[in-house]
């Protein structure tokens, strides 16, 4: 007699993944049952993570603190390749087309490319500036014509690298771009790349549709160093930044975030904010922006209503509120809250907490839909 | 300069109160947490260089200490002096510098 096991079949837009910072894991999970689906170990420091989708959202890669990046295959539960390709990272990006990964890393500092495919090596750039130091990577993300654009911390420069030949790289630096870019973003588009600068006041934008323009300083008196608080926490940037004809950023110093004008590039307001920003991110649809806070303030969350650009919502979902992360059409928001190991599910409708899981020290959550965005 | 420093030593290494262990454990929390975010859950350094027992050889309790409080100016180091006493930044650096078992 035959014994017919019907497989249960499992779709990928769904998906997502959290981190469990201290645990080394991660865990899989359904953002339509609110459920856990599976949970995998042996990741390495993931005490600070990123993660990046293929384009069919079948498998996750993620790019740990200590320089292990793994490929974690979503629809079998489990970790398919790993490899430990630097001493110390940030972050990374995918390939317009999908074939290539790229890593961020501050140990040495540099860029690395490899095959989304078999994790082989593509490319070793070295962040190379001023006679042979190296610099801290971050803000990398993809662009459009298979192209990646980060920034280079130690060193103040921007630079893009081409990868259309995969053997020729071809890389375009732009220096003097302001002191100590500590993130960057690229608008949805793909157009604009925005460096946040840690060391002066301000941002660093680069058109990619204009190159040759060069750089051009925003907000360069937004903040005097004498009235900047202290920095407990690095503020992160991402192409959730973008919502209506504004860009939302966190200020350097300062409770506030900052509306820059999408057109103008001019300040429209800052708004205050419970403390020091790390993550503005905005609602899918862009009505809303959802802000998490450095210590002390991390056990707060504010929502930030777009039309008025006026503070809507203060909630407390519990102790150490490290990130967030909204569903694909923005109904749900799911916030990592680690020193209460559990994420919470928030309606961002009536801002009613729906349901909660839990994790182990949670820190990043990432789902699939971010497979075919520009910059994610 | 030198006698403030010295006064500074003596002060800080005979009359340093040990914090209590509630006190203990919220300091080793902020260390995993809070200078973790910056020099990595295990220390060996991330935005911020790594404070392992071998980084930290050769480097002054004092001068530790202050960059606790006071930070560094012109880097991403924050002064950490409303979160905590000199008897607490003595006491994580202690912590820091024990080579682990």
């Amino acid at each position: 007699m035959a014994f017919n096991v019907q497989a249960e079949l499992r779709a990928t837009g769904d998906l997502g993944l959290i981190i469990e910072r201290e645990a080394g894991s991660a865990l899989i999970i359904d953002t339509t049952e609110h459920k856990q689906l599976a949970r995998i170990d042996k990741l390495g420091d993931l005490s600070h993570a990123s993660v990046v989708f293929s384009r069919d959202q079948r498998f996750a890669y993620i790019f740990g603190r200590d320089g292990g990046l793994s490929k974690i295959d979503l629809l079998q539960d489990k970790l398919d390749k790993r490899i430990v390709q630097a001493g110390n990272s940030i972050g990374g990006a995918i390939s317009q087309d999908g074939t290539l990964i790229a890593v961020s890393n501050y140990t040495p500092g540099g860029v690395k490319i490899f095959s989304a495919d078999t994790l082989e090596l593509v490319a070793d750039i070295p962040a190379d500036y001023d006679n042979g130091k190296l610099s801290k990577v971050v803000g990398l993300v993809d662009a459009p014509d298979q192209r990646f654009v980060f920034s280079l911390f130690d060193a103040g420069e921007i630079w893009t690298i081409d990868m259309s030949d995969p053997k020729k790289p071809k890389i375009e630096k732009f220096k003097n771009v302001g002191k100590f870019p500590y993130d960057g973003l690229i608008t949805s588009d793909g157009r604009f790349y925005i460096a946040g600068l840690f060391g002066e006041s301000g941002l660093a934008l680069l058109d990619l549709w204009e190159p040759e323009k060069g750089i051009k300083r925003i907000l360069p008196d937004y903040v005097k160093p004498d009235e900047q608080l202290p920095v407990y926490k690095m503020p992160h940037l991402e192409g959730w930044a973008v919502a209506d004809d504004y860009i939302f950023v966190p200020a350097i110093g300062k409770n506030e975030v900052l509306v820059i004008d999408k057109q103008s590039w001019k300040l429209v307001k800052a708004i205050p904010v419970a403390g020091q920003p790390v993550f503005v991110m905005a609602r899918p649809d862009g009505r809303q922006v959802w802000v998490n806070f450095a210590t002390p303030e991390n056990n707060k969350l504010q929502v930030i209503d777009v039309k008025t650009l006026n503070l809507q919502s203060t909630l407390t979902p519990g102790h150490a509120v490290l990130h967030m992360e909204f569903t694909p059409r923005g109904e749900n928001v799911w916030v990592a809250v680690r020193d209460d190991d559990q994420v919470l599910v928030y309606d961002t409708h009536t801002l009613k907490e729906i349901a909660h899981l839990p994790a182990q020290k949670p820190n990043g959550v990432f789902f699939t839909s971010r497979a075919n965005k520009i910059g994610f | 300069m030198k006698k403030t420093l010295l006064l500074l030593c003596i002060s800080l290494n005979c009359l340093a109160a040990e914090p209590t262990s509630v006190r203990q454990a919220e300091l080793r929390h902020l260390l995993k947490n809070d200078c973790g975010a910056c020099h990595g859950l295990t220390l060996k350094g991330g935005m911020g260089p790594a404070l392992l027992p071998d980084n930290l050889q050769g480097k002054p309790d004092e001068f530790l200490i202050n960059t606790i409080l006071q930070g560094r100016k012109g880097t991403a180091m924050p002064p950490w002096k409303a979160f905590m006493n000199a008897d607490d930044a003595l006491w994580l650096v202690r912590q820091l510098r024990k080579v682990p078992q």
